[in-house]
């Protein structure tokens, strides 16, 4: 567990910088806020039908508040060459990648607790009932677009277009993810609320799978 | 064409008429299998002559598997050895596969819409190819926008493994929520015919010639790129003459 250390005090870094602005929370909430509204007037959200599109609504605005959020992931470290520093320290490269991992993390999932109770307003959902099941499938499918999200601003930031570029990398390829978390959520608005084990299965499967693929390839995107 | 040609002839190592005899070969071979596919294949029962578009998608589907599997272990190797060639491999095979998978996407349709009565339908299979398409379109989109090419290429390989682990996710997924695909006819105890099975294997050996010889074909490419970006890397350094390039430079600027 030597790669503990170094992950805690680079973790409490990229908390650090965030909170002192905390820019990237508020664009993600409004983000997600609009895009959550926007969707009410291309669908009627009616309550019966509000169920059924409801949580993949939610999903699709999380994932692309995440395709933007974690862009300046990487990016605001170039423009000050403050990766070039940390790439200097004597850690494990993948600590760096890991420890940004989980502060996007703990954004993502600090912006999703905050915009629940909003979305279950506007799309009137009972949230109360299924609450811990709910937050756990925020956690495995949040995960799931961190641990990609974060590996691929890393791959965008060395390309041209890198906005453009981290959507369209990363969209396709959480495919998975997005059915996974959307039908276990959808399977917690049912009339007897379920959560399906195959969901769960597919989402800690991917989790687990890109988790390793990160530790095993990641710290070749750092290099110089 | 004529400037290449005549540029080859100098290294006479790259062309040879074993590679002019490999394409005419390939050519009979894909003639053989559209003539097999069209009259030598017996009728379906139920879905007639559009059925013979069968003895296409699915060989096209099977090589362009095999190219993206060469692609996964070209991009691991790759990331291993740091050897060019790697690269070079990882990147041809992608682009012919991604041709090969667009003339399953093209065809299935083709058949779909007189047997299903629709062009397309959110099935396992479908959609999860549609999927697999579009990421290995994304890879190539991704090594145009970076210029280095050592960047390139890492940046690249550390895609293409996410991309191929993710397939099977994929798969997987999308074939929990429904699917309408016929199901395997190979090796799944369903029945085909073996006459069928016959023209089936003569196109997929076709396809797999052609992938062979358009990999071929694009490595070489991609080598020659490779040597010409070293080269021109090394006319930027300060050479031998670095008065001559100062000269040119100062022209423009003193005006």
């Amino acid at each position: 567990m030597a790669l503990a250390r170094p992950i805690g005090i680079l973790l409490a870094k990229e908390l650090r910088t965030e909170f002192r602005t905390r820019e990237l929370l508020a664009t993600t909430l409004v983000f997600v806020l609009i895009v959550l509204v926007l969707f009410s007037f291309t669908f009627d959200p009616t309550s019966v039908e509000s169920r059924r599109f409801g949580p993949g609504l939610l999903w699709l605005a999380l994932l692309f508040a995440g395709s933007l959020m974690l862009h300046p992931s990487f990016t605001r470290e170039q423009s000050n060459d403050t990766l070039v520093a940390l790439r200097m320290a004597p850690i494990e490269p993948v600590a760096i990648i890991a420890a940004k991992i989980l502060a996007n993390f703990c954004f993502l999932l600090l912006a999703e607790i905050l915009l629940l109770p909003v979305f279950a307003a506007l799309y009137n959902l009972h949230i109360l009932p299924v609450l811990g099941r709910l937050v756990a499938v925020l956690v495995l499918g949040t995960l799931a677009i961190c641990i990609v999200g974060t590996v691929f601003a890393a791959i965008s930031s060395q390309a041209r277009m890198r906005e453009l570029l981290l959507p369209l990398l990363l969209l396709p390829l959480l495919t998975p993810a997005l059915i996974a978390s959307a039908e276990a959520t959808a399977g917690l608005f049912e009339e007897q609320p379920a959560l399906a084990p195959v969901w769960i299965g597919v989402l800690a499967a991917f989790d687990t799978i890109f988790l390793t693929v990160t530790w095993l390839f990641g710290d070749y995107l750092l290099e110089e | 064409m004529a400037t290449i040609a005549h540029a080859k002839n100098m290294q006479p190592s790259r062309s040879s008429a074993g590679e002019a005899l490999a394409t005419v070969g390939v050519a009979l071979l894909l003639f053989a299998s559209v003539y097999a596919a069209i009259l030598v294949a017996p009728e379906e029962r139920t879905m007639g002559l559009i059925q013979r578009i069968f003895y296409f998608h699915v060989p096209f589907g099977w090589s362009a598997f095999i190219a993206f599997f060469i692609n996964f272990v070209a991009s691991i190797a790759y990331l291993r050895s740091r050897a060019p060639k790697w690269d070079w491999l990882a990147v041809s095979s992608a682009e012919v596969g991604v041709p090969f998978v667009t003339v399953m996407l093209v065809t299935g349709p083709i058949w779909a819409h007189p047997v299903w009565g629709i062009w397309w339908t959110w099935d396992a299979r479908l959609t999860s190819t549609f999927v697999l398409w579009v990421l290995y379109v994304c890879y190539l989109l991704l090594r145009t926008l970076i210029d280095e090419p050592e960047r390139r290429a890492v940046v690249s390989a550390v895609f293409a493994i996410f991309a191929a682990f993710d397939i099977p996710l994929v798969y997987f997924s999308i074939w929990f929520f429904r699917t309408q695909h016929p199901q395997p006819v190979i090796g799944a105890g369903g029945s085909l015919d073996p006459r069928m099975l016959d023209v089936l294997l003569l196109a997929w050996s076709a396809t797999l010639a052609l992938l062979a010889l358009l990999l071929v074909q694009r490595y070489r490419l991609e080598a020659m790129r490779w040597e010409l970006d070293h080269l021109r890397l090394n006319l930027d350094r300060p050479g031998p003459e670095p008065q001559r390039f100062a000269a040119v430079g100062n022209k423009g600027g003193s005006a």
